[in-house]
């Protein structure tokens, strides 16, 4: 008996569910040789507005997590990933013509850079974080915190490795993610939202938008409800246009200079792109008014 | 049915004559149309889809900020929370000083001082829960003097709860009885008749509990304390809609209806206004004969103005936390 294909349809992933687009809008996702792959779904202003409103939801729980727990999920993501490797590989493959060897190493690296996101979410604190030596009689502390709701554009050119090495680190500080897909990617973001659903990460947490950056990046960036903005993905003219934007509400803005190599070592300044440093001071109380007493 | 269809819900019999003993009350208020709760359901929710837009959009936000009633009823109020709370109706939103205010402040009866001192003569008014709130499990000597408290101590309007208890048990005379007292001690303030309609069970029963309000004399139709799951709901709010509709078709008199509890969005809000403007009619588009029982939409309302004025969304950090 033939089988017949059942083609799939990818739509949004907002707040822990699989919504299609507002609008009602799909475009095709095609492979590397132009051919229908599948549709997807356009994403609106108005599903922009949702996913920032349910990641302000989810970022109370993701932040109010212990950063063990943080560490844990992440980690959880990276198990679940593994466990699908083969449907990236043809995906990947698939999307970008990619030898099936080069896809098992992109997945394998995703993989890994999940992992070395998890190990970091309970060591930001002691890395970034200092007691501070001052010259009063206080004990001053500096430790990170979340930025917040954080937008991510996601890179173009490798579909998973990409997408897992700009939003990663992202989580593993603690906030909650707007990630807008990049366009012809959208399949592979949303297998990564299918991967997420399934990996204790609460609802609202990632929440992942396919379509046009151009159409939704403008109104991401002017939105008074996110904190900062990962314009990674973004060409010049558009990254420009959102840092000018994001102006008006004082948001933190990552652009990275050049094209990022995703294969290196990922090093820390994405980590610290959206960490804000709280610095704490404390009487340090037992004065003492005795001779020698420095104060 | 004809409510389904917004036609007059008019009653079965003339009014029962004012001072009618219990048992006329009873075949007036059970001889009254049945609701028809699929039909009623489907309308709010047809209504609800109405999508407003633009300038239209921006008239509604500014109506609606007027007529919310800015509400804290908790053990812990504070004077610091009321005075805030105060402050709050007084500059809704620092950065747009063309917000207007919202109609009335609601507090507890001994809070109703602070508050009032606080707003002035702003025109912001006080009103204040009375009569036991929010159960109204007490003897009318003590509802009396709750109300009589809050009145002594400045308060414009009077937010009361009828007592579901007597009213689920048929007992309509008690019940009106009750709100007479109680709209006796208000003397000038104008009563807010709390049905709790997440108490009454039946739609029925609040078109009955609506019309026993009407006829002893409430200035609004209240649905709920907001201490009760569900408070206000669109449904519940069109068959007060109706009732203060057709009290005025019969007697000529317009009496005013509040939705409390469970408002949160300006969204929700909107959906309120186009069935006041459907059902009731224009005339009722107005805080005084329109309010909202409500706290956080304030809030939200003020960001949906801003967001309609800068043209990109607001955040919750531009709003003050209370």
């Amino acid at each position: 008996m033939t089988h017949l294909t059942v083609p799939k349809t990818y739509k949004l992933y907002l707040g822990g569910k699989f919504p299609r687009s507002e609008s009602g809008r799909t475009y095709p996702v095609t492979d590397v040789q132009g051919r229908f792959l599948a549709n997807a779904a356009q994403a609106s202003r108005k599903d922009a507005r949702d996913a920032v409103s349910a990641a302000r939801k989810g970022f109370t729980a993701w932040s109010g997590a212990t950063a063990y727990n943080r560490g844990q999920v992440i980690y959880r993501i990276a198990e679940m990933l593994e466990g699908r490797s083969a449907q990236f590989v043809e995906l990947i493959t698939t999307t970008t013509g990619a030898a099936a060897r080069t896809a098992t190493a992109e997945v394998q690296t995703a993989v890994e850079r999940l992992v070395h996101y998890a190990g970091w979410t309970d060591k930001l604190a002691a890395v970034f974080g200092s007691a501070n030596p001052v010259s009063a009689p206080y004990f001053s502390y500096s430790a990170p915190e979340p930025t917040g709701v954080v937008a991510v554009f996601a890179p173009t050119g490798a579909p998973l490795l990409g997408l897992v090495s700009v939003l990663a680190p992202v989580l593993a500080g603690g906030n909650a993610a707007v990630v807008v897909a990049a366009e012809p990617d959208a399949c592979t973001a949303i297998a990564l939202a299918e991967v997420l659903a399934t990996s204790d990460v609460s609802g609202g947490v990632v929440n992942v938008l396919t379509g046009s950056a151009a159409e939704l990046a403008p109104h991401l960036a002017r939105h008074a409800d996110v904190d900062a903005l990962d314009l990674t993905g973004l060409d010049d003219e558009l990254a420009a246009a959102c840092q000018a934007d994001s102006a008006e509400t004082v948001k933190r803005v990552y652009r990275p200079a050049g094209v990022p190599d995703f294969a290196a070592a990922p090093g820390t300044a994405r980590l610290r792109a959206f960490l804000e440093i709280k610095t704490v001071w404390h009487p340090t109380g037992a004065v003492s008014l005795a001779a020698g007493s420095s104060y | 049915m004809s409510t389904a269809v917004g036609t007059p819900s008019e009653p079965a019999t003339g009014l029962p004559p004012a001072g009618a003993d219990e048992a006329a009350l009873r075949r007036f208020l059970e001889g009254l149309p049945a609701v028809d709760p699929v039909g009623l359901e489907q309308r709010a929710a047809g209504l609800a889809t109405r999508s407003i837009k633009k300038d239209s959009k921006l008239a509604a936000i500014d109506l609606a900020i007027a007529m919310v009633d800015l509400t804290t009823l908790e053990g812990a109020d504070s004077p610091g929370k009321i005075v805030n709370l105060c402050r709050k109706a007084l500059t809704p939103d620092a950065g747009a000083p063309d917000t207007p205010r919202p109609a009335a402040v609601c507090v507890y009866p001994d809070r109703v001082a602070v508050a009032k001192e606080t707003l002035g003569d702003s025109g912001v008014l006080v009103a204040s829960v009375a009569s036991a709130f929010p159960a109204g499990r007490s003897s009318l000597e003590v509802k009396i003097a709750d109300t009589e408290l809050a009145v002594a101590a400045g308060a414009d309007e009077v937010d009361m709860v009828i007592d579901r208890g007597a009213f689920l048990a048929g007992r309509y005379g008690l019940v009106h009885d009750q709100i007479v007292a109680i709209k006796q001690a208000a003397g000038r303030a104008r009563l807010k008749v709390i049905l709790e309609t997440g108490e009454l069970a039946t739609y029925d029963n609040v078109r009955r509990a609506a019309w026993l309000a009407l006829l002893a004399g409430a200035d609004f139709v209240k649905t709920s304390t907001g201490k009760v799951s569900p408070a206000a709901t669109l449904p519940v709010t069109h068959v007060l809609l109706q009732a203060v509709r057709d009290w005025k078709l019969l007697t000529g008199e317009q009496r005013a209806v509040k939705p409390a509890g469970g408002i949160r969005t300006t969204k929700d809000a909107i959906r309120y206004l186009v069935a006041v403007h459907e059902v009731a009619g224009p005339e009722w588009l107005d805080p005084h004969w329109f309010r909202f029982g409500a706290s956080s939409v304030l809030n939200d309302l003020i960001m949906q103005r801003q967001a309609q004025r800068a043209g990109h969304y607001w955040g919750a950090d531009y709003v003050s936390l209370d």
